[in-house]
């Protein structure tokens, strides 16, 4: 997300139905081996492509996940990017609170995966679609 | 359809989470074990999640729901082998298993489950042997 970051390795997936997250978790955790991420942060990581991959089947009614690996020169990390075409969120900072959920979740998702990632970005058009963006680095 | 086996041995259920659960199969575990633990009056279950790599909300939410409908049928659960990368994490995401026992190993689950039995059995005598029989 800075200037001089390039990506190294990038792969789409498509999220279509519940299979799809897990299908997105298992790559995730293939990249995050890749990068030489501690379990810890592995689990960190993965975790946050289950939420944000679940939001994206469930809120966003599908779409896709973009995960890649970065190098920004001095360190690796990686990057994934959750899309969909879905309603999009009217209050974001509503969405983004603790416990807030529109449906029966536990309202987690969002503001879990900021705190679990380094870096988290949202934009969302009401009517148009939602992106979430984040990274952590090694 | 897809299933996660449940395993009875006397009074308690047992459950191993081998795979990678999508959102489907883990609804698909709360609803059987649910109507398994009416059906035989389990009075015990122990859920192994040691080889689970992630616990997110939904799972989590999924293992509390099956923790309290059980206590409704007069069932204790418990929890067993939670790695600690899959603990540390679930804090940070802000999740704190309300209500869930949780012990280190089946083994040590398995003699929570007994010692909350044996318990219960004692009450029972006291309540038998009470003037009001
Ligand atoms: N991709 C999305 N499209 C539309 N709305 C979303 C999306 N992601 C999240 N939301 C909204 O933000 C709320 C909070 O999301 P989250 O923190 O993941 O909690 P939960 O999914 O448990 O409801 C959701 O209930 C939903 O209203
Ligand atoms: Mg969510």
């Amino acid at each position: 997300m800075t200037g001089e970051t390039t990506v190294r390795k990038a792969e789409t997936i498509p999220i279509a139905e519940s299979n799809d997250v897990v299908r997105v978790r298992q790559q995730v955790r293939v990249l995050a081996l890749e990068v030489g991420f501690s379990l810890v942060d592995q689990t960190k990581v993965v975790t946050a492509a289950s939420e944000l991959g679940r939001n994206t089947l469930e809120h966003g009614h599908g779409g896709h996940a973009e995960i890649s690996i970065i190098d920004n020169g001095v360190k690796r990390g990686i990057k994934m990017s959750f899309r969909d075409n879905g309603p999009g969120i009217a209050d974001i900072a509503l969405a983004m609170t603790d416990g807030y959920t529109s449906g029966k979740g536990m309202g987690l998702g969002l503001s879990g995966s900021k705190r679990l990632m380094n870096e988290f970005e949202l934009t969302s058009e009401v009517g148009v679609g939602t992106t979430v963006t984040v990274a952590r680095w090694k | 359809m897809e299933r996660i086996p449940i395993l009875r041995i006397g009074t308690f259920l047992l459950v191993t989470i081998q795979v990678d659960m999508h959102d489907q199969l883990a609804l698909t575990l709360q609803e059987d074990l649910t109507s398994m633990i009416a059906r035989v009056s389990a009075g015990g279950v122990l859920i192994d999640i040691s080889s689970l790599e992630i616990v997110d909300s939904f799972i989590g939410r999924t293992l509390a729901n099956i923790a309290s409908m059980a206590r409704v049928l007069d069932a204790t659960t418990v929890v067993v082998g939670m790695q600690p990368a899959v603990a540390i994490t679930l804090v940070e995401l802000g999740m704190s298993l309300p209500g869930i026992r949780t012990a280190l190993n089946v083994e040590s689950g398995m003699q929570y489950l007994r010692d909350t039995l044996a318990d219960r059995e004692d009450e029972d005598d006291w309540r038998d042997y009470s003037p009001q029989g």
